[in-house]
């Protein structure tokens, strides 16, 4: 009897630190290795760190030798041009090929196997192929070419003008299918009767996706905006397979800024400031897109 | 409109055909460009097929293309990868369950604002955290070592895992747990025994996304490691920009496919999954 019941308290006081006890090592490691790991590139950046890490405080030297490098701002405008149009034309395709797939299509697994396959694939993956396919000698100018039209020129690869333009091509490529698979799981889940009662009225199809359906998309809007700028602003791996940055600097992003500051050129202080950059940036993105995806979440 | 008039689904049709073959075709040039020869492929036009389907590319990317100094193919990058994926999803995917458990399961005052701390690990970009960790690594000699690409990969893929495990344990009743509380049962056989069995969907679509995240990381594996220990998608990179002699169209995609392999895979016979992961991670609780 006695045993039992101290037993019993036993697993009581085991069941209310057991909890705790099997969340914290995660926890431990969430501050150091991100709030720590935060606050340590945020102190290497006001230091005079060159090739190796310094800790003296040295004010915001390196956010002005950041700010006064013409690289950097070239990276920051690449990101806002290729930022701007990956999403909008993701946006685009994506919400297309939702609207048209939803139409009861007949091979619709088919298709939409096909169009998400290059999510499974390496941005790596996506950029050599790309890079091939863009190639100017060989690639698809080269198909134009041999169709008869000899004047046709599609040089944006090696074109410090049009480089950065390849980016969005590829990574459109890559992510716009996740989009339609987002806004098509957003349009199967509206209410059927809604559309019913609308055609009841004599509303036509077009009406009803432009007046009901995609609007009550709002909350997988935001969210799709928060996942592209994401990808966006993360961007590395496709920019280093496809362009490596080039011609010259021309397609640099900033994430390719950092990492060749901070672990090729030796100038840790400054890849540390442009990191820092990163996050603001991020932050002053996601942040209110989260808002509005909560408050746009509660309405509907 | 498009159910009734025949053109109009006709055009449907076209429209999402024409963007099928707008996403199979870089899979095509990549298949068919791999098994060109050299003379073929410089010759030749981009969307033909091979005059000779030659395998040669193949063995050489996998064997014997130069990666840099090296040129032993993608094979050690390719093991490399595996030992780094395969332990790095395993314990990443274990503790993310236990903590999605704690954080729907078993709340306590405090655990909400926990989670939240958690989850901004998913969205800062990862440029901020790599010179502390290269500094760390140094400090346990773990630097360039595929354990310190695990180490890695576990640290900032439990955010995610934790909240596919949350999101899901969230939608089974509180009153499972209960009773099962009032019958004696303690955390760990609750756990083991009434959630554990109903969690064979949440470990695949949670599996399949770590593999497919690890697999294709390229920033991690190209600051945290080097030369012989880095995982397959670095090597590519490599083997695609390193200008050294002719260059062999066909081997690098030979070589890029190789690297895409896992994943394709994967995703052809799980896709239902990878799906329900993407749109999981992506519309957040």
């Amino acid at each position: 009897m006695s045993g039992s019941s101290s037993r019993g308290r036993l697993s009581a006081l085991a069941d209310r630190w057991l909890p705790k006890l099997v969340l914290s090592p995660t926890l431990a490691a969430s501050l150091i290795f991100v709030y720590g790991f935060i606050a340590w590139t945020g102190w290497l950046s006001f230091t005079e760190s060159r090739l190796m890490p310094r800790y003296e405080w040295a004010g915001v030297v390196q956010y002005q030798a950041l700010f006064e490098n013409e690289r950097w701002w070239t990276a920051a405008a690449n990101l806002g041009l290729f930022g701007g149009l990956f999403i909008l034309f993701c946006l685009l395709v994506g919400l297309l090929m939702a609207v048209l797939l939803d139409q009861k299509i007949r091979a619709e697994g088919a298709l939409r196997t096909v169009y998400l396959y290059p999510m499974a694939l390496s941005f790596v993956v996506t950029g050599t192929a790309w890079k091939w396919m863009l190639n100017p000698d060989m690639g698809l100018q080269k198909v134009v070419v041999d169709l008869g039209f000899t004047d046709f020129t599609f040089d944006w690869l090696v074109n410090p003008d049009m480089s950065i333009y390849t980016v969005v091509i590829a990574g459109v490529w890559q992510s716009s299918g996740f989009v339609m698979a987002l806004f098509l799981a957003g349009l199967r889940g509206i209410d059927d009767s809604i559309i019913k009662a609308a055609q009841v009225d004599g509303a036509s199809l077009p009406t009803i996706y432009r007046r009901i359906l995609i609007p009550s998309l709002r909350p997988v809007f935001f969210s799709v905006l928060l996942i592209l700028s994401h990808i966006a602003i993360k961007s590395f791996d496709l920019v280093m397979a496809l362009t490596g940055g080039g011609p010259g600097n021309s397609s640099d992003v900033p994430a390719i800024f950092m990492y060749q500051f901070a672990f090729t050129r030796g100038q840790l202080g400054v890849g540390a400031a442009s990191a820092m950059m990163m996050l603001f940036t991020i932050v002053a993105v996601l942040v209110p897109l989260m808002y509005m995806e909560t408050r746009s979440a509660k309405r509907v | 409109m498009f159910k009734n008039l025949t053109v109009g689904r006709a055009l449907v049709y076209a429209a999402l055909l024409l963007m099928a073959i707008y996403y199979l075709l870089p899979l095509y040039v990549m298949l068919t460009t791999s098994f060109k020869s050299l003379d073929d492929i410089r010759e030749g036009n981009m969307l033909a097929l091979p005059q000779l389907w030659q395998g040669g590319a193949w063995s050489k990317a996998w064997a014997e293309a130069c990666t840099g100094v090296e040129c032993n193919g993608m094979q050690g990058f390719f093991w490399n990868s595996i030992k780094m994926t395969l332990p790095a999803v395993a314990i990443s995917t274990l503790l993310g369950a236990v903590n999605g458990y704690v954080v729907s399961m078993w709340r306590f005052k405090g655990s909400d604002a926990l989670f939240t701390m958690l989850l901004v690990g998913c969205f800062i970009p990862f440029q901020v955290v790599l010179l502390p960790m290269a500094q760390l690594l140094g400090y346990l000699g773990l630097a360039n070592t595929t354990a310190g690409l695990v180490l890695v990969h576990v640290v900032y893929g439990t955010a995610f895992t934790t909240l596919f495990f949350r999101n899901f344990y969230i939608t089974v009743p509180d009153e499972l747990v209960k009773a099962a509380r009032i019958d004696g049962a303690g955390f760990w056989t609750i756990f083991f025994r009434i959630l554990l069995p109903i969690s064979g969907p949440i470990f695949v679509v949670c599996i399949i996304w770590q593999f497919t995240q690890i697999w294709n990381d390229f920033l991690f594996g190209v600051v945290f490691a080097a030369g012989e220990s880095q995982p397959i998608t670095v090597a590519l990179n490599n083997l695609v920009n390193t200008s050294t002699g002719v260059k062999e169209y066909n081997v690098d995609m030979a070589a890029a496919i190789i690297a895409a392999l896992p994943t394709l895979f994967v995703y052809m016979v799980a896709g239902r999954y990878f799906v329900r992961g993407l749109t999981a991670g992506a519309v957040k609780g």
